[in-house]
């Protein structure tokens, strides 16, 4: 028999906690899979096969996984430079990193655009250089890098913030290089947050739509269609296709969920490892 | 008896989460002291247009029944202004930009049959058709449909599988086609399908693709509708040149009433009245001024100044009316998907 909690309130809290998730989470996906479940498995399979569908899988997935791993990359920086260093302006930079979590998603995508098309003060520089930024897949990566990287930074920050100097520094004492005491000290510790950010970032990245149907020129031809612009296509056009709109939807979904899952596998062995 | 005690107090705490919740959502509804609030829920580029027809018409009723009314405006792409009627906003009437939405909504039983002969002229007050929008010198000489085809040219024109506005820009290209090679259907897909792949951006809408083009400076040419080309020629004085093409499509933008939500707000007589008063010569006129072609010939030929009235216009009947047309383009693997992709 288990004993009762001495924290009093469980049956409370408990009861709010599965009432918010089957109101605001729960029943609202149940509903995708019951759209989708009234297409004929034939249908589905076929719906699903359909090369611009797939295509478009291939293109959320693959650029929002190159913007995660850039996001990494930015972001562990990112932190580094907010927790370990004092300078003018840190504060105001530290409340920058949200920005993206606060402004309207559309907004970002038509700013970005505007930027990075060849008329752009951004685009123009880059198309100099011979890389075309907006109406492409770079374009893509672009503003799924945007909304993705406060993911990865506020990940981070705190497992930094409470790594103790002195790891550091007996580091250097027992002799170790700068870069040995970054990737064998440092690195190990913040791997955990730094998969969550990635995960987060990522999952962010696949369905994002707000701001990437702007920049993405939405072309099947050049494969800038990402999955969520094709479920509006479905969702927009004369013919309202809720059911195809559903069935995509929970195909994104399963991939996003093996992806989390997967990832969570990962970090769990590698914290075993550590903790060993 | 432990475990009976936790599941009646999570039962219980779900209950008024639930309770608290369904009690939340039920109090949008009230209206206020007599004043009669009236939803119209239309397309983006109607916006300007119904702002001043609303205040128009908050007059004329004022005027006629002493009773004042709040009239609130909705706009978004057609066909998800039409989707969000059917999943409940509570429109009191329709202002879509092809007949094809508004059947869609009668479709999910929101609308009584027979609505496309409820007011005149197809229920159109107002029309408009398909143009070009080039820069200032038109560079590459774009005069018709032809010089779209040609190498070099970029055009801007929205997704035709996810804007309505867009679905008449290919109606229209495909029925130059059908002109030029006497309907050989072989010879039209070449031409339109060269059409395409000039593409250089396609859009999710029809505003998009015009902020695509004006702000963002892309392509050479856009397709658009003529109030959007006429409003762009306004706002950027010189910097463009609007092209008739030789033939073109009348869009017929349909006005309904939704009669199941009237019926349910009592507002049936004032839909009919806001919808009616569409045809009045000081609204045609209005529209007129907004760069929709006023239905009313004698007022149409008042704007001869504004409007190219030379165009030779096909309409949706010449493809069997919408759904025939739809099925017959826009439904995937349709002549569209054959053409367009890979």
């Amino acid at each position: 028999m288990k004993k009762k909690s001495i924290i009093p309130g469980f049956g409370l809290s408990m009861g709010i906690t599965v009432a918010m998730l089957s109101l605001i989470i729960l029943i609202p996906l149940a509903s995708v899979l019951a759209y989708s479940f009234r297409l004929s498995w034939g249908e589905f399979i076929d719906l699903i096969t359909r090369p611009n569908v797939v295509q478009a899988f291939a293109t959320s997935i693959g650029c929002a996984l190159i913007a995660a791993v850039l996001n990494c990359i930015f972001g562990v920086i990112l932190a580094w430079v907010l927790v370990r260093y004092d300078f003018p302006g840190k504060r105001l930079m530290d409340g920058m990193i949200e920005l993206p979590f606060a402004l309207p998603t559309a907004v970002a995508g038509i700013t970005l655009t505007k930027m990075y098309s060849d008329s752009g003060f951004l685009g123009r520089l880059l198309e100099s250089m011979g890389i075309k930024a907006a109406y492409s897949k770079t374009g893509i990566v672009i503003a799924m890098i945007f909304i993705g990287i406060p993911f990865v930074v506020r990940a981070i920050q705190p497992v930094l913030e409470k790594l103790p100097d002195t790891y550091e520094e007996a580091a250097a004492m027992l002799g170790a290089s700068r870069f040995t005491t970054f990737w064998k000290v440092v690195f190990p510790e913040i791997r955990p947050a730094l998969l969550t950010g990635f995960g987060l970032a990522l999952a962010r990245g696949i369905g994002e739509y707000g701001s990437v149907i702007y920049i993405s020129g939405n072309s099947e031809k050049n494969g800038t269609q990402v999955v969520s612009y094709i479920i509006m296509q479905k969702l927009n056009s004369g013919n309202v296709d809720y059911e195809g709109a559903a069935a995509i939807a929970l195909v994104l979904l399963i991939i996003s969920f093996l992806m989390l899952f997967l990832i969570n596998i990962i970090q769990h062995i590698a914290s075993r490892r550590t903790n060993a | 008896m432990k475990k009976n005690n936790w599941i009646r107090k999570t039962t219980v705490a779900a209950l008024t989460v639930a309770c608290l919740a369904t009690s939340l959502t039920g109090c949008g509804n009230k209206k206020e002291d007599g004043t009669i609030t009236f939803t119209n829920v239309s397309y983006d580029p109607t916006r300007e247009f119904y702002a001043a027809y609303n205040e128009m018409f908050t007059a004329h009723y004022k005027e006629e029944t002493g009773n004042d009314i709040e009239l609130v405006q909705s706009h978004g792409g057609s066909g998800s202004q039409a989707r969000s009627v059917i999943e409940g906003n509570d429109a009191d009437v329709v202002t879509l930009a092809l007949a094809h939405d508004v059947t869609a909504i009668e479709n999910a039983g929101l609308i009584d049959a027979g609505w496309l002969d409820e007011f005149d002229r197809n229920s159109s007050p107002y029309t408009s058709t398909i143009v070009f929008l080039v820069h200032s010198g038109n560079e590459k000489g774009i005069q018709d449909w032809q010089d779209l085809t040609k190498e070099g040219v970029e055009i801007i024109t929205p997704d035709p599988k996810s804007s309505g506005g867009a679905c008449w820009n290919f109606l229209a290209a495909w029925y130059y086609a059908k002109m030029q090679f006497n309907g050989d259907e072989a010879k039209m897909k070449e031409f339109v399908a060269k059409i395409y792949d000039n593409v250089l951006v396609m859009d999710s809408g029809a505003r998009g693709a015009t902020t695509t083009f004006v702000e963002n400076g892309q392509g050479d040419v856009l397709i658009a509708w003529e109030n959007e080309a006429l409003l762009t020629l306004k706002e950027y004085p010189g910097e463009y040149e609007l092209v008739t093409p030789s033939v073109s499509i009348l869009a017929e933008p349909s006005v309904a009433i939704v009669d199941e939500n009237a019926d349910k707000n009592g507002t049936q007589e004032i839909a009919k009245d806001y919808l009616e008063f569409l045809y009045t010569p000081e609204a045609q006129r209005l529209a007129g001024e907004h760069y929709y072609r006023p239905s009313d010939e004698a007022i149409l030929n008042e704007f001869a100044d504004t409007f190219d009235l030379t165009v030779n216009m096909c309409t949706i009947d010449d493809f069997g009316g919408w759904d025939q047309a739809y099925e017959d383009f826009f439904a995937d693997d349709a002549i569209f998907d054959e053409i367009y992709g890979n």
